[in-house]
């Protein structure tokens, strides 16, 4: 079962991709999806039957030299049960969704196929996510961590002839490589260390790491630290954190379902679940957690200021979903991965659906993106207006307070990662940013809402009057999603930010009485909180995260104090507030405040001008460098000076060369060649003979 | 078959002195009797090859198939396939027959030219299997003048330029390890190769001209062999005939001296230099490693400037081979099986590169980078390949191109941590400039009148790239094919290389105490 889940993705590419001559435009296209159906209903079965045991699954050995060996196989615990049934019930929704979305496409001419290619692409994807998170060891992730690479480079790309997408296709994997660069060096450091890539020998090894000191760029480092740092450094790539994260918003550029699939819900959130799967690691890895808590909590920040200002569409949902992935690597990074997990799980939805919802608005609209150009289409699009709306509920953490879960997805999980964050640090950097992020996501979500459902048309009138609601294919998707963005927060609450036990037990671990000292050394830093009945008692990797018995954040955080239980919510209602007063109360202010604050909105405009400083000393730099060393490193300095010792002798050759032209030395040389070669021949086959 | 390995080294020799006695004239139908001879010649080898894989045993590190006989003036002939060289032989036979068919177009003294890429691959074919010291040489040198005349006769606009430099180059490199390998016979008083790895060349510091010289005869034996295979690898800072010889080189001609012709430096580091001079070789090491890790990093910075396709993909060979030499002199399983897979990949994805240019070169006539610019429009079959062998190039996981570069950058990081670090920014590097060299050709609209008529590859195109696709996809996903062969051999050099060194490293002590 768990081999078709992995591979009906990869025949369902291969299908679209190579046989839709045979089979058809619209047979590739039925094929690739309904196999992605398959998998996703086979996900689901394995994930609602999952009792928590970690079951191998070995299919083909892979790399084997000396002590290094991997394979491919397939390790199936709660983290990659969780992953599967995100990924293949967003992919399988994207692919349907895609029927309708893709169904017309002016980047295209008249008889062009490209349907088939996008279907197989978006298989292949889905494929090469499946295989990362299945992994059981660390070159089989590094093989789908890159195939995602691929087929997100293949996605963006997908309109070849614009040369905007071909740029943001480029980016987005030579960023991402970046990002791979440290992974690798992380993959090696391990081996190094603990002489496998496997992840059950590296679990096992985890507190070993912890006391090694490493030698690395002629500095002593702690083993843990240093991997973790570096691994962490390939999921800020992948995971669009700050410094890496440029490339996100450009790939935009590929069609929405793309985006919706790839850089929301899936792709995105590998980082998130490799730091997750190295927990065994990350334990004891405190100064890199430090670091993975403070960047995530920059980049939640960052981002959502960003997105405040952006007028396309796409854009603005782009920037919200780098934000909200900080807002997950915060909760990792503070030691609460069940949380990261819990947001991971419901922003697929939610965002997923925004995202479809963005691509039905863009499709009806004819392929206009500037929100600038929308207003008043509530009317026109009543079934994507209520996703939408959903969607917006669900991302800005609408719900009853201080009931914990009753509410949308988003008010459960979000709620979670910052009571958590104020656990780790009471009134800490991490959680005042992830508030005030909350308080500009909640603006910037409704500010997309208002203005392209509300108010007046503006824009194209023409467009506007064929503006119209999208077809049942693309509507069904959004209203699965719709379900998850609704339940899945409250429905999986107590399995992902439950009591300790009951999450040690969701994740196929065992719990057991802490230690006295243990208890008393909560009690005495949060009096409310002391009642600590169980921590997790597996070892590393025996289940599949791994909470050290001294981290006690998933407990302490449900004894926050009320009023951290309701910032997040009264951040909400503020960002709300600002919205409507902006936009339907009086909408001229925007644009006013823009005009006031320039200096500040062309900051927030140009992405706090991260690529243009990259460009600067990055891109320019290379390039100049790569000619300055060809022209004069190779040209003059080497070649310079061999042809000056050759100088003498050349006279003599040029003479030779005259004459090689001539073909008396092609003969003469060619005579010589032959005879050698004659003369070895016959020579060896008299000695046979003998 | 007692004497399979000659055999297979002279089908092809004998095949060029058929061509050159029985074959005259210059008339369509004498062109196309000398292609279908070279075509069949080259396969049957490959066919006949095989046997040699069947027959290899991996488990047994010594070297196999051996063929010994009395040669003319007190020499002799020896030839034998280990586990390090039974696979570049099989690369050679393999690689071969395509460059035959790639080359279906030549109209230009055919007979010739068949007979010249006859010859080499027997000369390439002795050097892989060659157990004597000047058989050895003979194949070595002898194999430059085959490809001196590729380049100069069936070559571009500057082939005599370049392949003087070639010639020059490396037969320079090559005088300096003729004179070592004098050297090494008055030593050991034998030029038998399995000898000469059992023998232990001095090593004991000593003093000429004033400059005293660590690891004495060793360490100048070393340099001296070395400065040929560095020459034929080609390492920085000796690359700078490669992108001129490719740039003029024909199509088939790029794709052998890519393919083959660069392993035979690879495959000199593993037979002599670190057997036979292991003090040497540890003596020298950090400074070759340096050397590969800034191969990579500058030829990487290189390509990105190019605006000739093939001078860029030269480039990026030279890159690739960074991490080869940086594998071997990590003198670890990971390293050296790493080193040789990657050689035998770079094989593969560096042989495909080229004829990929070559396809396009044959319709346009132009390497010229914006010559081009959407073909993906007409030609998505040709896309297809093209974007593969680029994906394969920047070493992406699920390609052969992935396991080579994995495993050298995990040797060398067990040695040293920066140059494992510098050689990894490799990895970013060869992204930016392959994509952005396939973005230029392929991608966009097509816009160029001269464009707008090309046509995607032809059915002796795509027959041509068939089993290079199969075998990279294959080696990427099953890699145990290249290192269960390997991995014994490699071990035992191993294990050799380290008693050698401690066994050195003793007799020094003692002669240093008794001094």
């Amino acid at each position: 079962m768990e081999l078709t889940i992995l591979f009906a993705p990869l025949i369902g590419a291969i299908i679209a991709g190579f046989g839709w001559r045979i089979i058809g435009d619209q047979g590739a296209q039925w094929v690739a999806t309904g196999l992605l159906f398959l998998s996703c209903l086979l996900s689901w079965i394995v994930f609602l039957g999952h009792d928590g045991q970690t079951e191998i699954v070995h299919i083909l050995d892979w790399i084997e030299s000396g002590t290094l060996n991997s394979s491919w196989a397939i390790r199936l615990d709660r983290l990659t049960a969780i992953m599967l049934i995100v990924i293949t019930t967003v992919s399988a929704l994207v692919h349907l969704y895609s029927m309708g979305y893709m169904a017309h496409d002016e980047n295209f001419r008249e008889g062009e196929t490209y349907r088939p290619r996008f279907f197989a692409y978006l298989s292949l994807f889905t494929f090469a996510m499946l295989m990362l998170v299945t992994a059981d060891n660390l070159a089989q992730m590094f093989f789908g961590w890159e195939g995602v690479g691929l087929a997100s480079y293949l996605l963006i790309g997908f309109y070849y002839r614009k040369p905007s997408a071909n740029a943001a296709a480029i980016k987005a994997f030579v960023v991402n490589r970046v990002g791979d660069f440290g992974f690798i060096l992380g993959i090696m450091a391990l081996y190094f260390l603990t002489d496998s890539i496997r992840f059950e020998d590296i679990f096992a090894a985890a507190p070993e790491l912890a006391e090694t000191q490493l030698t690395f760029l002629w500095t002593e480092w702690n083993a843990a630290n240093l991997v973790a740092f570096l691994l962490f450094i390939g999921a800020m790539g992948k995971s669009a954190q700050l410094i890496l994260h440029t490339w996100l918003p450009d790939a935009m550029e590929g069609p929405t379902p793309v985006s919706a699939l790839i850089h929301a819900a899936t792709m995105v959130t590998a980082g998130v679940f490799l730091v997750c799967r190295m927990s065994p690691i990350m334990e004891f890895a405190p100064e890199a957690m430090a670091f993975v808590t403070f960047l995530g909590a920059t980049t939640a920040f960052f981002a959502a200021t960003v997105g405040l200002v952006q007028n396309d569409i796409k854009r603005v949902i782009a920037y919200s979903t780098c934000s909200q992935l900080g807002y997950m690597f915060v909760a990792a990074g503070v030691g609460v991965y069940s949380v990261a997990m819990f947001h991971l799980f419901t922003h697929a939805f939610f965002k997923a659906m925004l995202f479809l919802g963005a691509g039905s608005v863009i499709h009806g609209m004819h392929h206009e993106q500037d929100m600038r150009n929308y207003g008043g289409l509530r009317k026109k699009m009543p079934y994507t207006f209520w996703a939408m709306l959903i969607g917006t509920l669900a991302i800005t953490g609408v719900g009853i307070p201080l009931t914990g879960w009753i509410g949308f997805a988003g008010f459960a999980s979000k709620d979670a990662v910052i009571e958590s964050a104020y656990a780790a640090g009471p009134m800490g950097y991490a959680f005042w940013m992830l508030v005030i992020a909350a308080l500009f996501t909640s603006f910037y979500s409704w500010r997309l809402m208002f203005l392209t459902f509300w108010g007046t048309p503006r824009g194209d009138k023409h467009t506007h009057d064929h503006a119209h609601e999208s077809p049942k294919v693309m509507l069904i998707p959004l209203g699965v999603l719709a379900l998850g963005a609704v339940f899945a927060g409250a429905i999986w609450y107590g399995s992902f930010f439950g009591k300790t036990n009951e999450v040690v037990k969701f994740f196929g671990g065992t719990y057991g009485e802490p230690a006295h000292e243990l208890v008393e050394a909560v009690a005495e830093r949060s009096p409310k909180a002391s009642e600590l009945h169980y921590v997790m008692e597996s070892g590393p990797g025996e289940a599949a995260i791994y909470i050290a018995p001294e981290n006690t954040i998933l407990h302490e955080a449900h004894y926050v104090p009320t009023w951290v239980k309701l910032s997040p919510f009264v951040a909400m209602l503020i960002g709300l507030t600002v919205a409507i007063w902006f936009y339907i109360w009086d909408p001229a202010m925007p644009r006013r405040l823009a005009e006031n604050q320039r200096p500040l909105y062309l900051f927030l405009l140009n992405k706090w001008y991260f690529d243009e400083i990259y460009d600067f000393i990055f891109v320019r730099p290379a390039k100049a460098l790569g000619q300055m060393l060809w022209k004069r490193g190779d040209g003059d300095v080497i070649d310079g000076s061999i042809n000056g010792v050759a100088m003498g002798i050349i006279p003599f050759f040029t003479r030779l060369a005259g004459r090689a032209q001539s073909g008396y030395i092609f003969t003469y040389a060619f005579a010589m060649v032959i005879g050698i070669a004659v003369l070895v021949t016959w020579m060896s086959f008299i000695g046979g003979a003998e | 078959m007692d004497n399979l390995l000659s055999i297979t080294t002279f089908i092809p020799a004998i095949a060029a002195a058929i061509l050159a006695i029985f074959l005259r004239g210059e008339d369509a139908a004498a062109q196309r009797s000398a292609k279908w001879v070279a075509l069949s010649a080259t396969s049957l080898t490959f066919l006949v090859s095989i046997f040699i894989l069947t027959g290899f045993d991996p488990n047994d590190t010594g070297f196999q198939m051996v063929e010994e006989r009395e040669w003319l003036l007190g020499l002799q002939y020896k030839m034998g396939v280990d586990g390090i060289s039974v696979l570049f032989v099989m690369l050679t036979t393999f690689i071969m027959p395509i460059t035959i068919a790639a080359s279906w177009n030549v109209t230009k003294r055919v007979k010739e030219y068949m007979i010249a890429f006859l010859l080499l691959e027997t000369l390439m074919l002795g050097v892989f299997m060659a157990l004597d010291l000047v058989l050895f040489y003979l194949f070595f040198e002898a194999g430059l003048i085959p490809m001196f005349l590729i380049i100069g006769i069936w070559g571009g606009k500057e082939r005599v330029y370049a392949s003087f430099k070639f010639f020059l180059y490396t037969f320079l490199g090559s005088v300096l390890m003729l004179i070592a390998m004098v050297a090494m016979f008055s030593d050991a008083g034998t030029t038998d190769i399995v000898d000469l790895m059992n023998h232990q060349f001095g090593s004991e510091s000593f003093s000429v001209l004033g400059i005293h010289i660590v690891g004495g005869m060793q360490t100048l034996m070393f340099i001296a062999f070395f400065a040929s295979f560095a020459v034929k690898m080609p390492m920085w800072p000796v690359h700078t005939w490669l992108p001129d010889a490719h740039v003029q080189a024909p199509t088939a001609g790029s794709v052998v001296l890519a393919a083959i012709l660069l392993k035979m430096g690879g495959y000199g580091f593993l037979r002599f230099s670190l057997p036979m001079f292991p003090v040497g070789a540890e003596l020298l090491t950090p400074l070759i490693l340096w050397m590969s890790a800034i191969a990579i990093v500058y030829t990487s910075l290189v390509a990105l400037a190019q605006e000739d396709m093939k001078k860029l993909i030269a480039y990026s060979s030279v890159a690739h081979m960074g991490y080869v030499t940086m594998g071997i002199f990590s003198v670890n399983q990971q390293g050296i099986d790493g080193a040789i897979f990657q050689m035998i990949s770079h094989g593969f994805i560096s042989g495909a590169l080229f004829l990929i240019v070559g396809v396009i070169y044959d319709r346009m006539h132009t390497r010229e980078i914006d010559a081009y610019g959407g073909l993906v429009n007409r030609m998505p079959a040709y896309a297809l390949i093209f974007l593969l062998f680029t994906m394969a190039n920047v070493g992406l996981p699920g390609t052969s191109g992935f396991i080579g570069e994995f495993l050298t950058l995990v040797g060398v990081f067990q040695v040293n941590t920066w140059v494992a670090l510098v050689a990894a920014t490799g990895v970013i590097l060869s992204a930016a400039y392959a994509l952005w060299l396939y973005r230029r050709v392929m991608l966009g609209d097509l816009i160029k009148e001269s464009l707008k008529s090309i046509n995607d590859m032809t059915g002796r195109e795509r027959a041509i790239f068939a089993p290079l696709v199969v075998m990279t996809l294959l080696l990427g996903v099953y890699p145990s094919l290249v290192t269960d062969i390997i991995g014994p051999s490699v071990e035992a050099l191993i294990s050799n290389y380290d008693t050698a060194l401690v066994e050195a490293h003793g007799a020094n002590q003692v002669a240093a105490a008794q001094h």
